[in-house]
C-alpha cells in the first residue's frame, strides 16, 4: 500500500530529485562545526512558536477587557493550557537565545562574506523580526509590567526628528497604549510579521542551500595546505540526525523549564497605577533598558536619549551592511572579531547590571 | 529594426506604468489604513479628586484626569500639589516616595522634586504641574491655562 501511494505520489511531485539531492549534499565537518547546529535549532523554535501560538489563539481574546482573563483561563482552566503557555514563552526566549547565539558564531567563524552577504543580511532582518515578534508578543497578555514596557519601548520611538510622533501614534494604533494597542499589536504578531518572518525564512534556506555552508577561513588555510584535511559528512542522514538529536535536547529543555518554571502572568494593566518598582523589559532588551538609564537628559548640548537611540539605531545598520564594507584581508577581519567581542561584552555587562538592579 | 526598438521601449515604460500604477494603487490605501484616524477627545480641565481625608501627609495618589494620570500629592507640611503623571524621560507612570520626600519613576529611575523640577536621573524636562485645591472635604484638580 505504501509502495503504490509512494510510486502515486512520485508520479506526481519530485520527492525523487529532492532526495537525491540531499543525498549528494555534504557539509563541512570540523572543530567549529557545533555552531552549525544553531541556526536549524532556530528554525525549530520558529516552528514551536507557531504551534502553540495557533493553539492559544483558540482561546486568547485581544482586547483591553478580556485580554488578562482569557489568558488566565487559558492557564487557570484549559487542560494543558499552562503548558502551552508557558511552552509559547519559554520558547520564544530560548529562540531569541539561539538567534543571538547564531549570529555571533556566524560573525566569528566570518560565514558573511561574499557570495555569503545576502544571507547574513536576511538574517540579520530574521534576527530585527524575532525582536518585534518579542515586543508585540509581550502587550498580549495586558499585564502590568508589559504595560509600562511597552510604553517605553513605543515613548523611545518619539525621539526621532520630524517622524517620531508618528511612528509613536503608528505603533500604539493612537496617542497612549490603549486597547487599540493591544489589537494593533496582536495583528502585527500574529498576522503581518509571521507572513514576512515565513517569505524571509525560505530566502534565507534557499541561500544556505545554494552556497552551502561556510568554512571558517583558518580551516580554508588548512585545506589550501592539504585538501585531506578538511572531512566533509553527507548531510542526509548524518548532519540531519545531528540537527534532529540537537532538537530534541531543546525539547527536552523546553519541557523542563514549562513545568518546573511555568511562565508568570502578574498582575492585570491598570492605566492609572504608578509604574511598579523593579519593572523591567525582557532580558534580551535590557542592555538597551539599562543603557538608557545611564544616558544624561543632554549630551554636549544633544538630547539625550536621541543620542543613544541613533548610536544604537547606527550599529544595527552597520551591523546589517557589515558584509559590504568587511575587508578581506586578515587584518580586517581581526577589527570585526574585536567589535564583535566588544559589542557582546557590552550587552552581557549592561544586562548584568541591569539584573543586578545597581547604579555604577 | 530601430523603430521595433523603439516600440519595445515604449511598451517596457507603459508596462512600468502599469505596474507602478497597481502597486501604488495598493500600496496608498494599506499605507492610509494602517496609520490610524485622529480621535478628537473631550478636553477635562477639571476633576474631583475624592476626599481630602483620605490622603495622609507625606503621601501621594494617581488620580484619572480624563485619559491622563495625574500625581496628587500632600506634602509633609500638609501642602497639596498636582502634578502631570507621566515621566518625561519614555512616558512611564511616576509614583510619590515618602522616604524620599520626592516624585520617582520606577522605569529607569528619574526623580523629580515637590515643584516637579526634574532633579535626578535621565528625565529631560519638569512635570506638567496641575492647581490642586480643597474646596468642603474634596480635593479638585484643575488644569492650569
Amino acid at each position: 500500500m505504501s509502495g503504490r501511494l509512494r510510486g502515486w505520489l512520485e508520479d506526481r511531485l519530485p520527492l525523487a530529485d529532492v532526495v537525491d539531492a540531499l543525498r549528494h549534499k555534504t557539509v563541512p565537518h570540523h572543530r567549529y562545526s557545533i555552531w552549525y547546529y544553531f541556526g536549524g535549532m532556530t528554525l525549530f523554535l520558529f516552528g514551536i512558536q507557531v504551534g502553540t501560538g495557533a493553539l492559544l489563539l483558540l482561546y486568547y481574546r485581544p482586547s483591553a477587557a478580556e485580554a488578562y482573563e482569557s489568558v488566565q483561563f487559558i492557564v487557570g482552566r484549559v487542560p494543558f493550557g499552562w503548558l502551552i503557555r508557558s511552552i509559547h514563552a519559554w520558547s520564544a526566549n530560548l529562540m531569541v537565545a539561539s538567534a543571538f547565539a547564531h549570529l555571533f558564531s556566524v560573525l566569528f567563524l566570518h560565514a558573511y562574506r561574499p557570495p555569503r552577504d545576502l544571507t547574513w543580511m536576511s538574517g540579520m532582518v530574521l534576527l530585527l523580526l524575532t525582536l518585534a515578534f518579542g515586543f508585540t508578543g509581550y502587550l498580549l497578555p495586558w499585564n502590568e509590567v508589559s504595560f509600562f514596557a511597552t510604553r517605553v519601548g513605543t515613548d523611545i520611538a518619539a525621539t526621532v526628528p520630524g517622524i517620531g510622533e508618528f511612528i509613536v501614534r503608528f505603533m500604539r494604533g493612537g496617542k497612549d497604549v490603549t486597547g487599540a494597542t493591544l489589537t494593533r499589536l496582536f495583528g502585527f504578531h500574529v498576522a503581518i510579521l509571521p507572513a514576512i518572518a515565513t517569505m524571509l525564512v525560505g530566502l534565507h534556506l534557499m541561500l544556505v542551500q545554494r552556497h552551502g555552508m561556510s568554512t571558517p577561513p583558518s580551516v580554508e588555510r588548512r585545506a589550501a595546505e592539504d585538501p585531506r584535511m578538511v572531512r566533509t559528512i553527507p548531510f542526509l542522514p548524518h548532519f540531519l540526525l545531528r540537527d534532529l538529536f540537537a532538537w530534541t535536547i531543546v525539547l527536552a529543555l523546553l519541557a523542563g523549564l514549562s513545568t518546573f518554571y511555568p511562565w508568570e502572568l502578574g498582575l492585570k494593566a491598570d492605566p492609572f497605577a504608578p509604574a511598579p518598582a523593579g519593572i523591567r523589559p525582557e532580558w534580551y532588551f535590557l542592555w538597551a533598558f539599562q543603557t538608557l538609564k545611564y544616558v544624561p537628559p543632554t549630551v554636549a548640548g544633544i538630547n539625550g536619549e536621541l543620542l543613544a537611540v541613533a548610536v544604537m539605531g547606527g550599529a544595527a545598520a552597520c551591523a546589517l551592511l557589515l558584509p559590504l564594507f568587511a575587508g578581506h584581508s586578515h587584518g580586517s577581519r581581526r577589527i570585526v572579531v574585536w567589535i564583535g567581542t566588544g559589542a557582546l561584552a557590552f550587552m552581557a555587562l549592561m544586562t548584568w547590571l541591569s539584573l543586578r538592579g545597581g547604579r555604577p | 529594426m530601430r523603430s521595433n526598438t523603439g516600440r519595445r521601449n515604449l511598451l517596457n515604460w507603459l508596462l512600468g506604468i502599469w505596474g507602478g500604477g497597481v502597486m501604488g494603487s495598493i500600496a496608498y490605501p494599506v499605507a492610509r489604513y494602517l496609520t490610524p484616524p485622529d480621535i478628537p477627545e473631550a478636553s477635562t480641565q477639571s476633576v474631583n479628586a475624592g476626599s481630602g481625608r483620605a490622603l495622609a501627609p507625606n503621601s501621594g495618589r494617581i488620580v484619572p484626569f480624563g485619559s491622563q494620570a495625574v500625581l496628587l500629592i500632600r506634602t509633609s507640611t500638609g501642602a497639596l500639589r498636582a502634578f502631570s503623571g507621566t515621566c518625561t524621560h519614555l512616558a512611564c507612570t511616576v509614583q510619590y516616595r515618602p522616604d524620599l520626600e520626592r516624585i520617582w519613576c520606577a522605569c529607569h529611575d528619574g526623580q523629580y522634586d515637590l515643584n516637579g523640577r526634574n532633579v535626578a536621573g535621565p528625565p529631560p524636562r519638569p512635570l506638567e504641574a496641575y492647581d490642586a485645591t480643597e474646596q468642603g472635604d474634596d480635593i479638585v484638580i484643575t488644569r492650569r491655562s
